[in-house]
């Protein structure tokens, strides 16, 4: 009972952080359409500066410019893509994959041999409550993961940027119709899911998360985010969020009672049997329209 | 304030949708387009509100100013900004979106929040059907709901010209009719008004003004009871003279035979 009240707060944590991943995936494919494959690198991008710049200008520091430099980085992507004028959804697809080996290769090659960790102030610093063990990395993301998800969905909810983005998602053609500019609502939508990728690195590239240090292992981390957006419909924010905590509670629960190496192939068992069921996903689009 | 010069528009490469169409709206007046299926109207209002790149269209010639600027390479958004907005065909309300968050989509092209206010108060007058139903998804609307909530959207950055592409189809004719008044009274408190239509009796009892779309040219213009009267829009889009269907029907395709030259030759500058 214990070890499953431990998995559990700590499946709850991991999947926490794959819903920020598949939240800023989402954002991406609801504004623009496109399957960002390149989510990986944004990651990367963030992970990296906290490296480089943590021991000199202190975690804190280092955490803000690197979870900036990741919106940032989402960003430049994003007009890379607005530059690609003629190349339809797949081809932008396509080409999110080549920048994604691209980053990914100089930011590996950087780092070299070393296999950082990026959590100093929480990582490998188990709490002990009531005679449970948890991971402070997870308990501290679940709570930032539980804040910014909220944030995010009362923004998405209620704010004009969030009234923008839906009507954009819904019908291109009516939103420009409205007055909104389809290029704001996708830039800011680049820039949130980086700023989201920025957040989750912090928790992934450490010694709780899963022992993979900041690299080609945390990048293979990033790429559970999709199995998690897919089971969750890709068009829907709260199926991110829902996709993501079930990813993170199969793993955990997976890598325990089977065996470690069945827990991300079980991940990807789950997805697949919840698209043989529905189709669009657990919250996918389902027209409501009369019309 | 709203002129239309020499306007050609392709779709793709091949598809010529608009001809040298010259089109001119007074900021008095209601205008209404007639024409058949394809005969380019939605075309001429994509091309106004800037919205043809999004079906593969562009302006191959011509130009298109607003009170003297250009708009024909501006932006939709943009275009909005001007003072233009248009309500597409099939009116398109976010369907998952509520009630009050459509309008509220339709407030954020206004110019400034005191207008959102005053055109916020404007919808309210214009259909209180929609603030009874604020909350409700705008796709569980029947059909003359969702076509009162466009326009009341479109209204919501208080345009100084609104355009409405085919406002009455697929509605009943009562509603046709309190959608007619509804644009006439619109119009009355100074909006300048473009609207598209098949349902000619309906148009030109609303319009000022009225032109005939006839693949992709302008046949016929003048204003609407000249138009009412003509006898070509009597057999073509009125129904006059005709008896029975067959026969406006055989009329029709008479018609048609003859339709270019006759009509062209009377009208064309
Ligand atoms: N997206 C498109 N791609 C290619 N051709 C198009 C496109 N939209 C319209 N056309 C063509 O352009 C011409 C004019 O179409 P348009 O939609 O403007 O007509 P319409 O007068 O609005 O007709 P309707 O009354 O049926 O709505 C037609 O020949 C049509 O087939
Ligand atoms: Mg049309």
């Amino acid at each position: 009972m214990e070890t499953f009240v431990q998995l559990v707060v700590n499946g709850l944590g991991k999947g926490a952080v794959y819903a920020l991943l598949a939240l800023g995936f989402v954002v991406i494919f609801k504004a623009t359409e496109v399957v960002n494959f390149a989510h990986g690198s944004l990651v990367l991008v963030g992970g990296y500066l906290v490296y480089a710049l943590k021991d000199s200008m202190g975690w804190i520091g280092a955490a803000v410019v690197g979870i900036v430099s990741a919106a940032l980085a989402g960003l430049v992507l994003e007009r890379l893509l607005a530059g690609a004028r003629n190349a339809d959804h797949n081809g932008l697809a396509l080409l999110t994959i080549g920048v994604d080996v691209i980053i990914t290769e100089e930011i590996v090659r950087r780092i070299g041999a070393d296999i950082p960790f990026i959590g100093d102030p929480y990582d490998s610093q188990p709490i002990q409550i009531a005679g449970l063990t948890i991971f402070r990395t997870q308990s501290i993301a679940l709570v930032v993961g539980a804040v910014l998800i909220t944030a995010f969905f009362l923004a998405f909810r209620f704010s004009s940027w969030g009234v923008a983005m839906r009507a954009q998602a819904e019908n291109r053609e009516a939103a420009a119709l409205m007055g909104i500019r389809s290029s704001r609502v996708t830039a800011t939508a680049w820039l949130v899911a980086g700023a989201l990728a920025g957040v989750a690195v912090l928790f992934m590239a450490t010694q709780d998360f899963s022992g993979a240090g900041l690299g080609r292992g945390t990048h293979a981390i990033a790429l559970i985010a999709f199995p998690a957006a897919i089971l969750g419909g890709l068009d829907s924010t709260a199926g991110a969020v829902v996709g993501g905590l079930v990813v993170g509670l199969t793993e955990a629960l997976s890598a325990q009672y089977i065996s470690f190496e069945f827990s991300k192939s079980a991940v990807f068992l789950v997805m697949l049997l919840v698209l043989v069921i529905r189709p669009s996903g657990l919250f996918g689009t389902k027209e409501l329209s009369r019309v | 304030m709203l002129s239309v010069r020499g306007l050609s528009v392709r779709y793709g490469r091949s598809v010529r949708a608009l001809e040298s169409v010259d089109v001119e709206v007074g900021g008095d007046a209601v205008l209404a387009v007639l024409g058949g299926n394809g005969a380019g109207k939605s075309t001429l209002l994509r091309a106004v509100s800037g919205t043809l790149k999004l079906h593969g269209g562009s302006v191959t010639a011509g130009e298109i100013t607003f009170d003297g600027r250009r708009i024909d390479r501006l932006d939709p958004a943009l275009v909005v900004r001007q003072g233009v907005v248009a309500v597409p065909e099939g009116r398109q309300v976010f369907a998952r979106m509520t009630v009050e968050e459509n309008l509220r989509a339709g407030g954020l092209g206004a110019r400034s929040a005191s207008t959102r206010a005053s055109s916020r108060e404007r919808v309210r007058q214009l259909f209180p059907v929609l603030a009874e139903r604020a909350g409700q998804r705008a796709g569980l609307l029947s059909g003359g709901e969702q076509q009162m909530l466009a326009i009341g959207r479109a209204l919501m950055s208080d345009p100084k010209l609104l355009l409405l592409d085919e406002p009455s189809l697929g509605l009943a004719p009562q509603m046709v009719g309190r959608i007619a008044r509804i644009i006439r009274e619109i119009h009355e408190q100074g909006t300048a008004v473009v609207l598209v239509e098949q349902n000619a009796t309906m148009a030109l009892q609303v319009a000022d003004r009225a032109a005939v779309l006839e693949v992709g040219r302008i046949a016929l213009a003048g204003s609407a009871a000249e138009l009412a009267a003509s006898d070509d829009v009597q057999r073509l889009y009125l129904g006059g003279h005709a008896e029975s269907q067959a026969q406006a029907e055989s009329e029709e395709a008479e018609a048609r035979a003859h339709r270019g030259r006759k009509v062209l030759s009377r009208w064309a500058g």
